[in-house]
Parts: C-alpha cells; sequence; structure tokens
C-alpha cells in the first residue's frame, strides 16, 4: 500500500547500518554459529592470546602479541591482533582468531558503512555499543568454545582524550579507566601495568609500558609470544591520539623491547 | 473498467524524457576533472549539509544532480552495493564499472516500466592506483544511458556549454587548485555572477592518500586554493 510505503522510511532505522544490511541481503554472508553445529569444534581452532591498552597523555596506545596458538602448537608467529577500526579507534582481538578476525573486519565495515551513509562518524560510544551488539550475536559461538573477547579503544574527539572498554562473552561492556589487558596473558599483563602506570605518561613511556607489560605476560604465559629476536617479529603497538590511528614504526619497537630486555639481563643475576 | 487511452510508446517515452530533462535543468550542474593527483569533482551546492558529491568506496566517488531524494537514494544503493561487495570479496574487487552498471541498469528500468522517471543524472568516478594507470568517469542519464568520459564531465542544465568551454580550455595534468579555477570557471560559463567558496562543494579523490582517497576540501581550504590560482 502506498502509505505504508513511506512509512517504512521511519521505520527502518536501521539504514546505515551494515549489518542489518547483510542481515536482510545476503545473510549467508553473516558470521556465526553454524546452525545445527551444537557441539564444540573436534580440534581446538587457533586462539589470539594477549591485547593490551593503556591511556596516556594524548590518547591510547593499543598493544599485542603476534602468536596465535592451537592446543599447544603455535599456529601462527605473525598474526595481527590489533586492527584499525577507523580514523579515531583500534580493536585488539584476544580468543578464536578465526571469527575474532571476521569480527574486527565486519566492524570496521561498519564503522565505515555508516559514516559514508550518514555523512558522519559515530560517537565513541556509539562504535563501543555497537561492537557489544556484535559480541553478543556471536554468543551461540561462543557457547560452542569459539569465544571472542575484543578490547576496544579510542580518541574521544568530543572530551579530547583516549577511552577504553572492555568486554565479556556476552556483549557486556565496561569502561576502564586507565589501562586494561584481554586473552590468555592478560592477568599477567594487567599486574604489570597496575605497577607502571602512572597519570599523564608520555609517548614514550606508555609505549615501554606497554611492552613491558606483553613481555611479562609472554614470560608467565605459556600462549603469548615474547619479542623474537631470531626471526626479527616484535609486538604489534598503534597509538590513537587527536591526530588518528597510527603505526608505531617496527623499528621503535624493536629498540624498545631491546632497551628493556638489556635492562633486565642486567638486573637478572640468577633469578 | 474504461479503457486506459492509448499512447503510443515513442510519444510515451518522449514525454518522460521531456520531463526529467527539464527536472534535471532547474538543478545546479557539477563538474568532474581529471588532475595531477587525482580527480576532482566540483559542484555548486550551497548547503554544507545536504552532499551532491559524496564517497563510494576506497578509490571511487559519486556525484548527483536533479532531484535530491532520488539521488540520494541512488548514492545510499551504490554504497551498499559497493560495502556488500568488498566485505564478500576483497576491497580491490570493487569496481566503478560494475556500479556504473547497476546504475544503469536501475535507471534505464525506472524510466521504461514507473510513471515517473527519475530526475537526475550520476557520475561514477574511479580514480588509478598509480600515476601512468587510468582513471575511469562514468556519466548516467536518467535513461539508463552510459557514456565514459575523458578529461572532463558536466553535469547539470547548463552541462552543454560547460562541457564546450571545457573542451576549449582543459589541458592534461593540472594542479588541484588550477583545475579547482577552471572547475568554477566552468561552472559559472552561463551566468554573469561569480562563485565564491561558500556556493561550493569540493572534493577529490586523491591518489597520494592510503586506502581511502576520497577527501573533501574544507571552506577554510577552499577558499585559500581559489586565491593562490586567483
Amino acid at each position: 500500500m502506498p502509505l505504508d510505503r513511506w512509512r517504512g522510511v521511519f521505520h527502518n532505522y536501521a539504514n546505515s547500518s551494515f549489518i542489518e544490511l547483510l542481515r536482510r541481503e545476503s545473510p549467508h554472508l553473516m558470521p556465526g554459529a553454524a546452525p545445527g553445529a551444537a557441539d564444540a569444534p573436534p580440534e581446538a581452532p587457533p586462539h589470539g592470546t594477549t591485547v593490551l591498552s593503556v591511556r596516556y597523555r594524548d590518547g591510547v596506545v593499543m598493544a599485542g602479541d603476534r602468536q596465535a596458538v592451537a592446543g599447544f602448537q603455535v599456529a601462527s608467529r605473525r598474526i595481527e591482533k590489533i586492527f584499525k577500526a577507523d580514523e579515531y579507534s583500534g580493536v585488539g582481538i584476544a580468543g578464536a582468531a578465526g571469527p575474532a578476525t571476521e569480527m574486527a573486519k565486519l566492524f570496521q565495515t561498519e564503522l565505515e558503512h555508516y559514516e559514508k551513509v550518514e555523512g558522519e562518524n559515530l560517537s565513541l560510544e556509539g562504535k563501543a555499543n555497537r561492537l557489544s551488539q556484535m559480541i553478543r550475536m556471536n554468543l551461540p559461538a561462543a557457547m560452542q568454545g569459539l569465544v571472542v573477547v575484543p578490547i576496544f579503544a579510542g580518541f574521544d574527539e568530543k572530551a579530547g582524550t583516549g577511552r577504553l572498554f572492555k568486554y565479556d562473552i556476552t556483549g557486556g561492556r565496561y569502561e576502564e579507566t586507565n589501562y586494561d589487558a584481554q586473552g590468555s596473558g592478560s592477568k599477567d599483563a594487567r599486574d604489570a601495568l597496575k605497577k607502571l602506570w602512572k597519570r599523564d605518561m608520555g609517548r614514550e613511556e606508555a609505549l615501554r609500558a606497554a611492552l613491558e607489560a606483553l613481555i611479562d605476560a609472554a614470560d608467565e604465559d605459556v600462549g603469548t609470544g615474547g619479542p623474537d629476536l631470531v626471526r626479527g617479529i616484535f609486538p604489534s603497538v598503534k597509538t590513537i591520539t587527536r591526530s588518528g590511528f597510527q603505526d608505531v614504526p617496527d623499528d621503535e619497537v624493536r629498540r624498545a623491547c631491546e632497551a628493556i630486555l638489556a635492562d633486565r639481563t642486567r638486573q637478572a643475576d640468577g633469578s | 473498467m474504461p479503457l486506459p487511452y492509448y499512447v503510443s510508446p515513442e510519444q510515451m517515452m518522449k514525454d518522460k524524457a521531456e520531463y526529467a530533462r527539464k527536472g534535471i535543468a532547474r538543478g545546479r550542474s557539477t563538474v568532474t576533472l581529471e588532475c595531477a593527483d587525482g580527480i576532482l569533482l566540483v559542484a555548486e551546492n550551497p548547503s554544507t549539509l545536504l552532499h551532491k558529491i559524496s564517497e563510494i568506496y576506497d578509490r571511487i566517488a559519486f556525484a548527483g544532480v536533479g532531484k535530491y531524494n532520488e539521488f540520494e537514494n541512488l548514492r545510499i544503493a551504490g554504497i551498499r552495493h559497493a560495502d556488500v561487495k568488498g566485505y564478500s570479496y576483497s576491497r580491490g574487487d570493487v569496481t566503478a564499472k560494475a556500479l556504473a552498471n547497476a546504475y544503469s541498469q536501475a535507471l534505464g528500468n525506472i524510466f521504461t516500466q514507473d510513471i515517473k522517471p527519475f530526475e537526475v543524472e550520476v557520475l561514477v568516478a574511479e580514480v588509478a592506483e598509480s600515476n601512468g594507470g587510468r582513471n575511469e568517469i562514468y556519466h548516467i542519464l536518467y535513461d539508463g544511458t552510459i557514456e565514459d568520459e575523458h578529461d572532463y564531465a558536466a553535469m547539470g542544465g547548463q552541462a552543454e556549454e560547460i562541457r564546450r568551454f571545457l573542451k576549449d580550455h582543459y589541458g592534461e595534468g593540472l594542479s588541484l587548485a588550477d583545475a579547482l579555477q577552471l572547475g568554477v570557471r566552468a561552472l559559472t560559463v552561463t551566468q554573469n555572477k561569480s562563485l565564491t567558496e561558500r556556493d561550493l562543494e569540493v572534493a577529490v579523490l586523491d591518489r597520494t592518500k592510503t586506502r581511502r582517497k576520497f577527501r573533501r576540501i574544507p571552506m577554510e581550504a577552499l577558499g585559500q586554493l581559489l586565491g593562490t590560482a586567483r
């Protein structure tokens, strides 16, 4: 009926959402549990391990180790766990690597789609909520063992500060004020950050704290990979500030790692 | 039930085309120019919120003239097409050609099947990845006619005159400021007023940017660019 045709425009409030578009028009592309598969997969799929985020003076630092494990085997030494979500935010993934990477990709597309259709960005709060809904969507898969728990951080342009959010498997969203870590080595990383975090840290200091925490996590947790000097693989580190999402160059990360390891070698007399 | 009046197909198409052309002619024009670092899109548009030019995908931009609600619908449909395609295959597989074909099909179907044709013309531009590569510019008319254009393109009420002006004045390898100035002069070719940055909406597909090449030029920067070229 013609009347319904124009009214639909107002009801269709999900017009700017890419996820709703997929659900409506290409449901086969939606990530999530395959219907009928009720049990956990026979073999453990690769899992990403430790990611963390630290707030500092200019914004936030996000960092993650580069290892994925499947059971007691290394599945990948070079996996990337920190993704640019959009110009002012990033998402760090921990948990089942496949669904987690897919979720990050879908989240990126969702934010970009919204931005293009609406002509402006979602607020940081809006982005964090959207991610929480996506994690809730993954709950059936999580019940089968494919748990995805990201960490979301970004620069809030309105507040002029960095903010970070952690999640649980049901999509629960909790804002953390200063730092947080997620994944199998997260407890150790958090413990390290608890001692290292200071108010108003500069970039250098925040970078060092993040790397120290990752190295501690790699020390204590078998799943987390430390800096690999032989192959030249180092944690991936990003900063998100007023000037956007930026990679910390590999060289800088390597120098910082080497400095930390040198300090520890000096201090550790047989401990 | 009374029988509808018979109207010959020729007459019906002619009437529809005339109707669409009249609608488009009422609106302001848009020009697109290839320049040294990409593709420049310039629209006469005093609104800073209702856009005629928009980003579709990494290297693809959209411009529309005519009835706003109609080309806005087409714009969103284009973004959906591109995002779904890029998500299911890869970002590199999203092309202006496929999108332009989709627009052509859609407008062609609307023109022949609906009582009222769309009063719009749209343009899809894709900037080449590298400096030597070919840019692509597709111009789609209200009846689904599709043309691929080189160097420059014009749409809207004064398109004919603008095209004639650009034919005489366009040269390859223009800098951004020169291309902008030429575009603005082209837009005013049939009017005896001059356009300032307040009357313009300008965006560029900037090859030097990483991944998302689309960049709007804000009003202050526009004033500066127009100033340096003056």
